[in-house]
């Protein structure tokens, strides 16, 4: 990877925040260097992944999809970890590396409300403060999450400003976070924004492609053909590519999130469909018109609904080292039915836009493959959207 | 290279005994028609540089009041070749310095090196761009210094000295004081921490310094004697506008 510059993928990345951001940035940066590669964090560390996180999670062979596709079909079981999603492994870290940098509060955005449920449950194992921004309307959408983080001791902040979600409640606790830096670490929730936080949240998430690595050598004898992943800020995403990276022989796709896919439809497609710019700290891919007005993104999947993308996405996109897809609405429903009926597995609608990927790409995919696809959550948050969807089917019969 | 404008109209004030009065109006508020009779009677009403905003979806370092003005603006069709469009057509109307103040991405969208050379044929005089850090100024910095505009640093209570410093060897113009740890908006008491820190800023820069971000009232600059040479007020005029007020009364209010 060529980081020109400090905080750079080939052209993205960056620390786009005002001056007073920079004070707490370097200071997190300070942290990355010295705190999170010593040996009392990573033990701790290590130990909270094992015995509260439930760390390594399994590699599984789907065994009826398989036979069906004629190829190997794993997934990498992020949706058993503690909290249901890949976003714990993430606040686990920064939970402890507030811990260690002696703040006492951690502050958090969320969309859908997984990572604010996962910084909430840090924050309540290690003893923190937790503060969560979201926007107006998914407090509404997702008002179990809310629920689940007001249970573990959170407060949650309703973002009326902009089109209230997630791109708005990071503009709130940015400008929360100006105020409160001595005392709060914001924790944030994808490997996005501005440096350090990309380096640091793939740093968090990258455990997911440590164990998932080391399990094909194991299971398969090999390295995989394919590794896949949704898209939404990019965490799960660079956490299970980022020790397949090097290996040229594995073929990375990231999934992006392609709304309804009616012509001209709101989507959350930025590296597919969107051109660069700045914003939320860092230069990246973005869905904005031609005067640099941040447009509104759609899925149906409330956490891949954002208009930007992680630095290091936006930069393998420009280089081609991970193949950028779509995935629409429709067509991650289809997955979700899939795994639901033929392995017993209530997927997140996220994830299932990976799994819809390959369903779609069966016929270009060699008979005989090994194909691992990061299963990044559980479904059980988006039985509302599921039961939505239905009725609006049943209408329509 | 030129002496700057800007800091030429804060040398004028200062000459003149008083403090240079900077207030921010976003480009199109009220609206697109009022904007301009405002602007102008900010301008006859004392002004001695006049901070024009460009509206951004996502204002991170703004609070309430700026950030829903702004929004309005977005609304409303205000961007900048329409304000670019309109300046050029008034240039040379104003005496005060005219700024514009916006986010990153609609400058870089629009093409700095073109952004430069319209800013300057509008008889626009710098440039403040909130979420852009030191680390980051270099390529606007390059653009606007090629056809003499000033790139204003803002700079706050927890930046130190070093960092100071290195704003220091690049600024013209003025450079902008943050009162708070916190983003636009009134507040009734600044921290006491300002004047130790503007003492810093004092000591390190050569160009003029103004405060701004919280300032409601004149009397708030009191405690600061001679450490500030202007003062930066938009929420107070912006909430004076919506309250049916108009620009004349507030700065007739702020010259005292
Ligand atoms: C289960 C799940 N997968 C994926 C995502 C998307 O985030 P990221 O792209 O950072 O992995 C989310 C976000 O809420 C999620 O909850």
């Amino acid at each position: 990877m060529t980081i020109h510059k400090k905080g750079y993928y080939g052209d993205f990345g960056g620390q786009f925040v005002p001056e007073l951001l920079m004070p707490p940035l370097l200071e997190l940066e300070e942290a990355m260097r010295t705190i999170v590669p010593s040996e009392p964090f990573k033990k701790e560390l290590n130990a909270l992944l094992a015995d509260y996180v439930g760390r390594p999670s399994p590699l599984y062979r789907c065994p009826n999809l398989s036979k069906e596709l004629g190829f190997d079909l794993w997934l990498k079981r992020e949706d058993l970890n503690h909290t249901g999603a890949h976003k714990i492994n993430n606040t686990m870290g920064q939970g402890l590396l507030t811990k260690y940098m002696g703040k006492k509060a951690l502050l958090a955005e969320t969309g859908a409300g997984q990572h604010g449920v996962a910084t909430a449950t840090a924050a309540a194992m290690l003893g923190l403060d937790c503060i969560v921004y979201m926007g107006a309307e998914d407090v509404v959408r997702q008002a179990h999450n809310v629920k689940r983080m007001k249970l573990l001791g959170a407060e949650v902040v309703p973002i009326e400003s902009g089109t209230k979600t997630l791109k708005d409640a990071i503009n709130a606790a940015l400008r929360y976070w100006i105020a409160e830096q001595a005392t709060t670490h914001y924790c944030f929730g994808t490997a996005a924004g501005p440096h350090p936080f990309p380096l640091l949240v793939r740093e968090f998430q990258a455990v997911i492609s440590l164990e998932a690595r080391a399990q094909c050598l194991d299971k398969m004898g090999r390295l995989p053909d394919y590794v896949v992943a949704c898209v939404g800020g990019g965490s799960n995403a660079i956490g299970m590519f980022h020790h397949f990276v090097p290996d040229e022989t594995v073929k990375l796709i990231g999934v992006e999130a392609g709304g309804t896919g009616e012509p001209g439809c709101y989507h959350s497609a930025p590296i597919s469909l969107g051109t660069p710019g700045v914003l939320h700290g860092m230069r990246t891919m973005l869905l904005q018109t031609s005067e640099g007005q941040i447009e509104p993104s759609h899925s149906v999947s409330a956490g891949l609904d954002y208009p930007g993308v992680g630095p290091e996405h936006a930069h393998y996109g420009a280089t081609g080292r991970v193949r950028y897809d779509i995935a629409v609405d429709d067509q991650a429903l289809a997955a979700f039915e899939a795994l639901c009926r033929r392995e017993g597995i209530i997927p997140a609608l996220e994830s299932c836009h990976a799994v819809a990927w390959v369903l779609n790409h069966a016929a270009e995919i060699p008979k005989g493959s090994q194909i691992v696809v990061c299963l990044s959550g559980r479904g059980d948050k988006d039985l509302g959207i599921i039961e939505a969807h239905e009725a609006k089917l049943g209408g329509a019969k | 290279m030129s002496q700057s404008i800007l800091t030429a109209r804060i040398m004028e004030a200062l000459g003149a005994g008083r403090k240079a009065l900077i207030p921010f109006l976003p480009g199109g508020f009220p609206d697109k028609e009022r904007f301009f009779d405002e602007l102008a009677a900010l301008d006859a009403g004392g002004a001695d540089i006049i901070e024009i905003g460009v509206p951004f979806s996502d204002p991170v370092a703004d609070g309430p009041v700026v950030e829903q003005a702004s929004l309005d603006c977005l609304l409303n069709g205000t961007c900048l070749s329409w304000l670019f469009y309109e300046l050029e057509k008034r240039k040379g109307q104003y005496r005060a310095g005219l700024v514009l103040m916006g986010y990153y991405n609609p400058f870089l969208q629009y093409g700095l090196e073109q952004l430069a050379a319209d800013a300057a044929d509008a008889g626009v005089a710098g440039f403040i761009v909130p979420d852009l850090p030191l680390e980051e100024s270099g390529p606007m910095r390059e653009a606007l210094e090629r056809y003499g505009l000033d790139l204003i640093p803002l700079v706050g209570l927890n930046t130190s000295e070093e960092r100071l410093a290195a704003y220091a060897k690049n600024a013209r113009g003025y450079v902008y004081f943050v009162s708070v740890l916190g983003t636009t908006g009134m507040r009734e008491s600044l921290p006491t921490e300002v004047k130790e820190r503007l003492a810093a800023v004092r000591r390190i820069f050569s160009v003029p310094v103004a405060l701004g971000f919280g300032i409601k009232s004149p009397e708030q600059l009191y405690a600061f004697g001679d450490l500030v040479d202007g003062v930066v007020f938009g929420s107070a005029l912006i909430a004076h506008i919506k309250a049916g007020g108009t620009a004349a009364e507030f700065m007739a209010r702020w010259r005292g």
